[in-house]
């Protein structure tokens, strides 16, 4: 331990010598570590777990409703489902817990409060999808199962909604004005972030890339599945329809898929039995003439789903990418500048090894100098990786408000600013470490 | 001058000689690529709309009350929108171009054939031609007598019936290849022809995504009824902002039973649309220099050891006989040549790293022109970075050589 407080004092004294040398190397790194590490942070925070220890008993089933034919089976099951086959499958009960989603944009007033009407983001579900999605309350609660089917008229709305509305008052008991109908507020949401906003999360395979949508906020309202359907006769925003919808349909039989189901199963016995549940219903159905390709039933886990839609924009991926390779010509960079410090100091590392110094002893000594440059490059990569945060934060992004350097990524700059000086340091202190002894005293 | 000696002179720092070859390598083969993705970004951000982009100021509007005549109501919205002082003209349309709203239609010109080509389909109210600006360049603009009801409450059935179309030049080319789409029909659905009265120049669609395919639109002379659309108002571009704010108290005060969205002018559609681009050309930018910069400090930095080092050397050349300039050569081809072979690896660096991009990114293949102008920047680089160094050794005396250093 005394060896390396004087290495380090040695280091220090080194790297003061020539500060000019010094400061090009620290910043260096300093630019290397923060382009990658800002870059390396959105990426971790857009691709990370919204549901970290629950995620993986979260599943999306599949059937495919399409009636078209598909001689090569290449079809893969559209992102959403017809309103029969998700309803069928809820009403089941088959899952630990199962919600359905729809999705709608209403027209929203609260009658008493005296503000412009506003077009309020529903999520239609059902009572499961609170407590499956661990979904915070700061006022009131969720609806029950008996709600759902009893069609009530009641809300839970987000926290930024009673914000906006009641100036973040206790509205539970108050009374909104959705479309044409009055329905009950029983819960305020505490703010509730996830990321991605992976419960209504489709389409990511025909977006070209551009998924930074994926990250904007949850809805405002959310209402029971069934009491939406009474308010909003138009039914929910379809994810696309086989054919066009012949004038006045329903949505409980357009040819439209626009209905997901979310299911919770708590071990593997329970995920094949649910697989084998949804191959039976569509056999079944098909048999009934209803679907066309019964085999065509998928089950992905929430994670899978969301690697199917490729969640994270490519712009984001391009640019860690290129943050990568900038931190790499960075550390060549390094590595030649310390190889050319370490060789002109030939003449000292002559004379330490003349008076006894083992070869490991002077390897040592220049990695300590590496780290330590690593240390201060940290240091500034840290600074810089808080202004890339920041500067990304102004753009106006859906995932703007989410960044943030937690712990993790804040050791992380650091351990990689001291890992990349140290291998920068490697070659050019083995170098260091093998200077001919003799020839180096004789110049002297 | 002798190459053989600064070759020998290389192959004794072969570690150094080598680091530095492969810096160039990358930082040739990354800025070659960064180049080419700002290049594609900026040509797409500077594609003409085909619209008077400096005129344009609308405001989307969402009905909330169904039972009222959409029709109706956005006639005497329009007499009154155009009544605002600086408004030249007004029209009720369903989408523009870069505003995101796109209704892609698959056109055939015979019925109901196997193969299409996907269109975005244009709606508005009689004047939408000359409000947005759009140049006709062969036919006629609608006539009153052509326009029908889109049809949108019920599926938009208008499209079963529309007359005539106004086509782009560029669809207009693809469908009917070198000869004059006027008059000819176009089939948008099934078996319905539609036919062809007017080309216009150009006019982007409202997404954009295939270079060959971003003007393949057309008009139709089909008024906008779904409940939510867009008033476009043409004005002097100094007026934009104050009609803006008057169209909306107008709006509001002739039916407030409707949300008004987005107003603004299409500067900031456009503004919007490119603003990811804008932001990724600017980092790209930002990276490529910062690349060129680091590299160049790492020659330097390098140059300048050796210089430090060889000065004995120097010296004794220069007693020798050799000029100032002699040494600044040397120096300077030494960088000549470490840089070359940087080049030759980074251009083939350069392709593979295209060729991933082109896969992940759906990027297209960089142009062979790109490797010359890359390798000469690099060239100018080391050049520029190996000057100070050198001139350094040049002013070397020759009585070093007769001191120990």
């Amino acid at each position: 331990m005394s060896m390396f407080g004087y290495y380090l004092n040695l280091a220090l004294r080194s790297l003061m010598r020539n500060k000019m040398l010094t400061a090009l190397m620290v910043i260096a790194i300093a630019v290397g570590i923060g382009a990658s590490m800002t870059t390396l942070t959105v990426m971790h925070l857009l691709s990370g777990d919204p549901l970290p220890g629950r995620s993986q008993h979260i599943f999306y089933p599949q059937v495919d409703p399409s009636p078209l034919p598909d001689p090569e089976n290449t079809h893969k099951p559209w992102d959403m489902m017809d309103y029969r086959s998700a309803t069928d499958l809820w009403s089941a009960h088959r899952a630990d817990r199962q919600a359905l989603i729809g999705r709608s944009a209403l027209r929203l007033t609260a009658p008493d409060m005296n503000q412009p009407p506003l077009m309020a983001q529903v999520l239609s579900t059902t009572s499961d999808f609170f407590p499956m999605f661990a979904v915070p309350f700061q006022y009131g609660g969720s609806w029950q199962p008996q709600d759902d089917q009893q069609r009530t008229r009641v809300a839970v709305i987000s926290s930024d909604l009673n914000i906006k509305l009641f100036g973040g008052a206790n509205s539970v008991g108050r009374t909104l004005r959705l479309k044409d109908s009055d329905v009950r507020i029983i819960g305020v949401l505490a703010p509730w972030r996830p990321s991605p906003q992976f419960y209504d999360l489709v389409g990511g395979r025909f977006s070209n890339g551009q998924t930074a949508d994926f990250y904007s906020k949850p809805q405002e309202v959310f209402m029971p599945f069934s009491s939406s359907l009474d308010i909003n006769t138009d039914g929910f925003m379809a994810f696309t329809c086989w054919r066009a919808p012949d004038p006045g349909t329903s949505m409980t039989t357009s040819p439209c898929v626009s209905v997901a189901l979310w299911v919770e199963l708590g071990n593997a016995a329970k995920v094949a039995d649910y697989k084998a549940f949804i191959t039976d219903y569509a056999t079944q159905q098909k048999a009934l003439g209803r679907l066309t390709h019964a085999d065509n039933t998928r089950m992905p886990s929430l994670m899978q789903w969301l690697d199917f839609n490729q969640v994270v924009p490519s712009d984001v991926r391009l640019q860690t990418w290129l943050a990568f390779a900038f931190l790499l010509i960075c550390l060549f960079n390094t590595v030649g500048l310390l190889l050319a410090k370490f060789l002109r100091r030939s003449g000292e590392i002559g004379v330490r090894r003349a008076l006894g110094a083992t070869r490991g002893a002077v390897l040592t000594q220049c990695l300590v100098e590496a780290g330590l440059i690593g240390l201060i490059g940290g240091f500034g990569g840290w600074l810089l990786t808080l202004l890339g945060l920041a500067l990304i934060r102004q753009q106006p992004v859906a995932y703007a408000d989410l960044l943030h350097l937690d712990s993790t990524m804040f050791l992380a700059t650091f351990v990689m600013a001291i890992v990349a000086s140290l291998l920068a340091g490697a070659v050019p202190a083995w170098r260091a470490s093998r200077v001919a002894l003799g020839l180096q005293l004789k110049t002297l | 001058m002798q190459l053989r000696p600064i070759l020998s002179s290389l192959t004794r720092h072969k570690l150094t000689a080598f680091l530095l070859i492969l810096q160039v390598t990358f930082t040739c083969a990354i800025v070659c690529n960064v180049m080419f993705m700002i290049a594609t970004r900026t040509s797409q951000m500077r594609l003409p709309s085909g619209i008077a982009e400096n005129e344009l100021a609308m405001i989307d509007s969402v009905d909330i009350d169904a039972t009222e005549n959409p029709l109706v109501r956005h006639e005497q919205d329009l007499v009154a929108l155009r009544g605002i002082a600086g408004v030249k003209s007004a029209v009720v349309v369903d989408a523009l171009p870069l505003n995101r709203d796109n209704w892609t239609n698959g056109i055939t010109t015979v019925p109901d054939a196997d193969t299409h080509v996907g269109a975005s389909a244009y709606n508005g109210t009689p004047g939408e031609l000359q409000t947005l600006g759009l140049h006709l360049i062969e036919g006629r603009d609608f006539q009153a007598d052509e326009y029908i009801a889109e049809d949108v409450p019920h599926g938009y059935k208008g499209i079963d019936t529309v007359p005539v179309t106004i086509v782009t030049r560029a669809l207009a080319e693809q469908l009917f290849p070198g000869q004059s789409a006027l008059g000819k029909d176009i089939y948008a659905s099934g078996t319905h022809p539609t036919r062809v009265v007017g080309v216009v120049d150009h006019m982007l669609r409202p997404a954009l995504r295939d270079p060959a395919t971003n003007e393949y639109a057309m008009l139709f002379p089909m008024k906008p009824d779904d409940s939510e659309v867009t008033y476009v108002m043409r004005t002097a571009p100094h007026d934009r902002e104050r009609v803006l704010k008057e169209a909306s108290a107008v709006l509001v005060r002739l039916n407030g039973n409707r949300i008004l969205k987005s107003p603004q002018t299409f500067t900031q559609v456009r503004d919007s649309y490119f603003h990811r681009d804008q932001t990724m050309v600017g980092l790209l930018l930002v990276a490529g220099l910062g690349l060129l910069f680091v590299t160049a400090l790492g020659i330097a930095g390098l140059a300048n050891f050796w210089v430090q080092q060889r000065r004995r050397q120097i010296g004794v050349r220069r007693a020798l006989g050799a000029t100032r300039s002699d040494i600044l050569r040397y120096f300077q081809t030494e960088n000549f040549l470490i840089v070359s072979g940087g080049i030759v690896l980074g251009m083939a660096l350069a392709f593979a790293l295209n060729l991933t991009l082109m896969k992940f990114y759906e990027l297209p293949r960089l142009p062979l022109y790109y490797l010359p102008i890359g390798a000469l920047a690099l060239w100018l680089l080391g050049q520029l970075a190996v000057l100070g160094p050198a001139l350094r050794a040049a002013a070397v005396p020759p009585v070093v050589a007769t001191r120990s250093v």
